[in-house]
């Protein structure tokens, strides 16, 4: 051998396959603008419900942070609290809850959401179904009476005023309709992060202009709810403004991990839940129907992918014999 | 009417802009990613570096049979020599680009991590011209065929395929297209584009010899839309030397623009699947570096002994462009750029979207090489990799449309029929994937050790 290497190795170089280079968008950065974006509805809720919306937000982040990083320190697994995705989990969570709602309970939902929607399955990337969204479905039959005595606009605390959400109101007659107007901007009674479309809107924008998310998934599902409530002689915007569609449809159905990746898939995927919900609403014994939507249609994720991963495959699906 | 299985894969596939196939200005382009540039040299006119007190001139500097050394130890050689060769079909001679003293021929652990023979050379620094270096005087296809694998000519693009085979397809009368390949789209590099400004009467020529010889009718340029300093100089001495049927094409700026088979698609339309030639298409394709040397060769006669190269990254002191003999250990470069700034923990050979990292600094230079890019701290570690959260970037990516995501998940369950059915072996290993995805994982690396248990598989 040809003694080249005077010096051989004492660089100490690393020796990868290529590419070199990555971007520097990486799952804490996503994470990161997601936080950002749910920011105006926070704002607006605070605004709405009193400082209670800020401390029952920070009461689900942080114990959703602490459990994830307990479970990792227990079971040995590399810690992934700095992804930020437990902290997107809690906040989502939060807005899920009136703001009255009791903080054990919070935490009840946070344990549920982290530790067993989303651990027990493998941690972040593994989880069949929205964290967020199966917490609440969990609190809402668990705690009936907590999770639906919504306190009105401009009361908190001990002296808060409780009252019916507006599709609480559809479905079951008593109180005053509130205007579209008071809906869209979130003078209204509800779940701390469903009140106001227009704050949330602005957060989603911020997404697509980030292009975090693409858009196909909310305006499948806005747009299904809207055609939906049209046929059946209700005020279409009035279905799309109240209750949980805005948030679900922007912030739960464009959950990376239980949404389906093909762009054929993200329509069926955001017809079907415009679809359920409507089917809720109208039919069924609940007032509301996001939840349950999304959850339903996270169960059906993997078997949406296959299908449109075969569609794309059984045409072109000829392999080529020329590795021979 | 709108065509309803069409519509169907269009929504599958995510395409970015809308028209019809073919030529023309509404041709559907593949996808590509938005890659920092990083060209800081573009401007860094080539620089000739004096000759390093030794050369190691390695004999394998090309895709095929190695070569069999000529010279013995003692020998004395002048530039230009030839001091390689083999009988096999698929090979190239190799030459020396200095004079010199043959110190010792033996083996030496190459890139590739195998064992590789080199010719060492002491060089005396006169740079003696060899008598073997004149012109070529060539009358037909065979002679200028003869004539460029004399030249030692390979793919300077970075594949090192002897160019004199791709010259001479079966089909040579199907064949109508060149198309010379200035895209350059790897960032850091402007070898090719430092060409383009400095050799263009070169380039106008090897295109014009190619043409003659080969009896190709119609010759494309293909160049980024961000080299537009290139463009306007071809485009101006095309129209005032008045030369048909030779056009620029501006290319958007997006990787991999550059990869024979987007290139071939973006320019002419027509589709390539992995493993057919260009020349079945009726295409040749020609990087801009090989094509000037072939205009300079037959002016000149000097084969190919000296390459210019992009020395550039975070762990270079003084980034530019040089001219370095074939053989120059990679240490000998770097000290002619300033030396190392910082402490480098990463080596490329090439760019850093398809480039080779090695493991020393003393390894030398061989002929398909553009670039030696340097790098410290951040850039060079393996990022960590975390767990896959299905954003599909990848597949929004990839310039085939493929599935990286989902390769993947079939590589970790060594899924040899499920790689297959997603057809891991139409991935060219860009890098796209891996490059925009936020959990790091290593996704052409994986469809690399895919494609190799597929071939293994359906070899058994």
């Amino acid at each position: 051998m040809i003694n080249m290497m005077k010096n051989e190795y004492n660089l100490k170089l690393t020796v990868s396959s290529s590419p070199h280079l990555v971007t520097d968008m990486s799952t804490s950065k996503i994470m990161r603008y997601v936080i950002i974006s749910l920011l105006p509805a926070l704002a607006v809720s605070t605004y709405v419900f009193g400082f209670r919306a800020v401390t029952l937000t920070a009461v689900c982040v942080i114990s959703c942070v602490i459990m994830e990083y307990l479970f990792n320190l227990m079971v040995k697994r590399k810690q992934t609290i700095g992804d930020f995705s437990a902290v997107v989990t809690g906040m989502l969570l939060a807005y899920n809850l009136p703001s009255n709602f009791p903080y054990w309970m919070a935490m009840i939902g946070s344990f549920v959401a982290i530790v067993i929607v989303k651990q027990l399955f493998g941690g972040i990337g593994k989880n069949l179904v929205n964290p967020a969204i199966t917490a609440r479905v969990v609190l809402l039959v668990s705690f009936p009476a907590a999770m639906t005595s919504w306190p009105l606009p401009g009361t908190s605390g001990a002296d808060a005023v409780t009252g019916a959400t507006p599709l609480g109101i559809l479905a079951e007659g008593g109180g005053s309709m509130p205007s579209n107007m008071d809906l869209f901007l979130g003078n209204v009674g509800g779940s701390m992060g469903e009140v106001s479309a227009l704050a949330l809107l602005i957060g989603f924008a911020f997404l697509l202009w980030k292009k975090i998310v693409s858009p196909i998934i909310p305006a499948c599902y806005i747009g299904t709810v809207f055609i939906f409530a049209l046929a059946a002689g209700q005020d279409p915007i009035f279905h799309v403004l109240a209750g949980g569609v805005v948030l679900g449809a922007c912030f739960m159905a464009t959950d990376y991990v239980t949404t389906p990746v093909l762009p054929l898939g993200k329509v069926i995927f955001g017809v079907g839940c415009g679809v359920v919900t409507m089917a809720i609403r109208l039919f069924g014994n609940y007032p509301e129907g996001v939840s349950y939507s999304i959850l339903l249609m996270n169960i059906l994720v993997p078997h949406i992918d296959n299908f449109c991963t075969g569609l794309i495959y059984k045409k072109t699906g000829k392999i080529r014999e020329g590795a021979k | 009417m709108i065509n309803l299985r069409n519509f169907s894969r269009e929504l599958l596939l995510v395409c970015k802009t809308k028209g019809k196939n073919g030529m023309g200005p509404n041709r559907k382009h593949l996808k590509g990613i938005k890659v920092s540039h990083n060209k800081t040299t573009a401007e860094s006119e080539t620089e000739t570096m004096p000759v390093p007190p030794m050369v190691y001139i390695s004999m394998t500097q090309h895709i095929g049979v190695p070569c069999r050394p000529l010279v013995d130890a003692g020998n004395k050689v002048k530039v230009g020599q030839m001091i390689g060769d083999s009988d096999a079909f698929l090979s190239v001679p190799i030459h020396s680009g200095v004079s010199g003293t043959v110190e010792e021929i033996g083996g030496f652990r190459s890139v590739t991590g195998g064992e590789d023979k080199a010719v060492v050379i002491k060089c005396d620094r006169k740079q003696e011209i060899s008598e073997e270096v004149k012109p070529p005087e060539v009358k037909d296809r065979e002679e200028f065929i003869r004539a460029i694998r004399a030249s030692g000519l390979v793919g300077l693009g970075g594949a090192a395929f002897p160019t004199h085979i791709k010259f001479d397809p079966k089909n040579l009368d199907e064949v109508d297209t060149l198309i010379v390949n200035g895209a350059e789209c790897e960032p850091f590099i402007t070898s090719d584009y430092r060409s383009m400004m400095e050799d263009t009467d070169d380039i106008i020529e090897g295109i014009r010899l190619i043409m003659k010889y080969l009896e190709i009718s119609k010759a494309y340029i293909g160049i980024e839309e961000n080299k537009p300093d290139a463009i306007s100089l071809l485009k101006d001495k095309i129209e005032t030397q008045e030369i048909k049927n030779v056009e620029v094409v501006t290319l958007k700026a997006s990787y991999p623009q550059g990869a024979e088979r987007v290139l071939i698609y973006e320019i002419t339309g027509k589709k390539m699947p992995a493993g057919m030639l260009p020349a079945e298409r009726g295409v040749i394709v020609s990087n801009v570096t090989t094509t000037a040397f072939v205009g300079q060769y037959f002016r000149t006669g000097m084969p190919l002994v000296s390459k210019r190269i992009t020395v550039d990254g975070s762990a270079v002191r003084t980034p530019k462009n040089i001219r370095v003999p074939v053989g120059t250990l990679i240490d000998n470069v770097i000290d002619f750029c300033g030396g190392f700034r910082g402490k480098p923990g990463k080596i490329i050979m090439g760019g850093p979207m398809m480039g080779r990292s090695i493991f020393s600094e003393r390894l030398p230079i061989v002929k398909n090489n553009n670039a030696i890019l340097a790098f410290t701290g951040r850039q060079a570690v393996i990022p960590d990799e975390t767990a896959c959260i299905n954003c599909g970037r990848c597949a929004r990516a990839c310039p085939f449309s493929l599935l990286p995501y989902a390769l993947t998940r079939a590589y970790d369950r060594k899924d040899v029929k499920e790689l297959k059915r997603l057809q891991v072996m139409e991935c060219m290993e860009c890098g796209s994937c891996a490059y925009v995805c936020p959990a790091r994982k290593p996704l052409a690396f994986t469809n690399k050790i895919g494609k190799t248990m597929v071939k293994e598989a359906s070899s058994k």
